[in-house]
């Protein structure tokens, strides 16, 4: 009962608020990890019999690479963009106006930034926990086990920040859940098609290949590839720096469109 | 008694949305350790209230202290120190008792080291020790409803918000619940309470505000509310309903103050009527004869 005015100093992105949001997204995981880690290992592995055999049979390598290793490392990026943009859209749109958790959590001495970057920030760590499972199911696939690898769940958690907060400001725009399919179809199957996941964007038109240029996820393939397959270039600074600057973007954006929702 | 000694101050507070003024100029003043009941119609501006006075919904003009601190700046100081039982349910359904209660003890700040017993304490007061591992989807309303006090009872908070904490429960459970903060009020904690319930306000509150188009248009004790606006006694006439607008007329043109209820006229402050008085059943008067009065609504 001794709060009231001594109340110790509250800071602005609070680590103790985001722990708080954060411990509730553990206790969730705890009951749903079955199934997440289930579909994480089956995606990438029915990609790599459909792509990596079925097209592998024709495209025997992209440039100097296998196609096998090459669909493996691209699928990276598809695995973090489903385990990301997807949560970010649904669990935001579901937890908000369907179970007012945001509003429980909003009375609580939380606010919208603190929720918004805490739910980021564990989607993003565990997408770029999951990013590895194309990686581990490309092994016996034929894929060589590289040092370099162990960057990937960093790049995947920089990647997941930006689309988890992408799908965070969606959900934060859309009247209500079916306007989720306008940018499932329009935006993010494009996206994923067009990232070098399973063609060089090299082939593309040169029109294609500029829009390509501005796709987050296309940059998230190439430093995948670039540290799993050879080794970091300078060249893959600008993809670090792209996907950074995606990331902050998003994240400022989502939390000013959701503010302005849940705080009228 | 000055801002600072008060619990909850609000000074010329107003919330439109568009067209619609859901608060209007409200004044509204609680003291700290009692209960206060925020009594009034369906739409009369108290959940907007509420919801203002944990800065999710944000004044157009005015200013709001709550414990001392002045919202929306202060708001999360404000949040730390108080808890919020909300109208409608919004526990985690795929939680565990236990699980939600212990994400709030964290979200409150309880230090790590007293959590586990600020768990317990929240589910002895919610009397739900035997289901503290029970997914809260498979409680009953009851039990939901006693789990989302203690979860804003978690962190003891100085100061608590119940919106309409008993809408739509069974008798019974309602009954559980006003034990529950009655007790509350006896441990110091400082309770506001919307509520469209008359009995429950007579029951549980020291100070009842009627609300009504936004702003207080009454306050005091159940019992001063009563005398001001009812009276001390009621006649209610029984009759066919020519007879009763017959009645209301003859009511009107005397000035005597009086209401229709349900298949009868009730005549107010009866007791300074003398002989005039028509035939009728004689009853003490209660808040809902203040109530209706002061609102021209008729109570659920």
């Amino acid at each position: 009962m001794s709060a009231g005015r001594t109340a110790r100093r509250i800071h602005r992105l609070d680590p103790a608020a985001l722990a708080g949001v954060m411990t509730r997204d553990v206790v969730l995981f705890r009951r749903y990890w079955k199934a997440t880690t289930f579909s994480s290992i089956v995606q990438p592995t029915i990609y790599l019999l459909a792509f990596g055999l079925g097209f592998g049979s024709l495209v025997h390598s992209v440039g100097h690479v296998r196609y096998v290793p090459y669909v493996a490392t691209g699928v990276v990026a598809t695995a973090v963009l489903f385990s990301s943009a997807f949560p970010g859209m649904f669990n935001t749109f579901i937890r908000w106006q369907f179970q007012r958790t945001y509003d429980a959590l909003l009375a609580a001495p939380v606010d919208v930034e603190e929720l918004v970057t805490a739910e980021i920030l564990w989607i993003s760590l565990r997408a770029g926990v999951y990013g590895l499972a194309p990686l581990l199911v490309g092994i016996p696939f034929g894929l060589h086990p590289a040092p370099g690898m162990l960057l990937v769940p960093l790049i995947g958690f920089v990647t997941g920040f930006g689309f988890a907060a992408f799908g965070v400001l969606i959900a934060a725009v859309a009247k209500t859940i079916d306007n989720f399919n306008y940018v499932t179809s329009a935006v993010l199957t494009p996206m994923f098609l067009v990232a070098g996941t399973f063609f060089p964007i090299s082939q593309l038109p040169h029109g294609l290949r500029t829009i390509a240029q501005f796709n987050p996820l296309y940059h998230c393939v190439a430093l995948v590839r670039d540290v799993s397959l050879s080794h970091f270039v300078a060249g893959d600074l600008l993809h670090t720096g792209v996907l950074i600057v995606f990331a902050v973007i998003m994240w400022r954006l989502a939390v000013w469109r959701l503010q302005a929702r849940l705080i009228d | 008694m000055s801002a600072e000694q008060l619990a909850i101050a609000l000074q010329g507070v107003s919330k439109r949305y568009g067209e619609i003024v859901a608060v209007d100029g409200l004044d509204l003043s609680v003291s700290p350790g009692i209960c206060f009941g925020l009594l009034g119609p369906n739409g009369a501006g108290k959940s907007t209230t509420m919801r203002m006075l944990t800065a999710q919904t944000l004044a157009d003009t005015g200013t709001i202290e709550v414990l001392g601190f002045r919202l929306p700046g202060e708001s999360k100081q404000a949040r730390m120190a108080m808890g919020v039982v909300p109208q409608l349910d919004n526990l985690d359904v795929e939680l565990t008792c236990r699980q939600i209660l212990g994400v709030f003890a964290q979200l409150y700040r309880v230090p790590r080291s007293e959590r586990k017993e600020a768990v317990d304490r929240a589910l002895a007061i919610a009397n739900l020790e035997g289901r503290a591992d029970t997914i809260v989807r498979e409680l009953s309303g009851g039990m939901r409803r006693r789990l989302l006090v203690a979860r804003g009872l978690i962190h003891r908070p100085q100061l608590l918000l119940l919106d309409e904490p008993t809408v739509g429960l069974d008798p019974q459970v309602r009954q559980e619940l006003w034990s529950l903060i009655d007790g509350l009020r006896t441990e110091g904690v400082t309770v506001l309470m919307s509520t469209h319930y008359i009995e429950e306000a007579e029951r549980l509150a020291d100070t009842v505000a009627v609300m009504s188009g936004g702003r207080i248009i009454a306050q005091g004790t159940p019992t001063e509310l009563v005398h001001a606006h009812a009276g001390r006694e009621v006649i209610e006439v029984y009759g066919p309903p020519a007879e009763l607008s017959e009645l209301e007329a003859r009511a009107a043109a005397n000035g005597w103050r009086h209401r229709r209820s349900g298949p009868a006229v009730a005549v107010l402050g009866a007791e300074s009527l003398n002989g005039e008085a028509p035939e009728g059943v004689r009853r003490p008067a209660n808040l809902e004869d203040a109530f209706v009065a002061l609102t021209g609504q008729e109570i659920e």
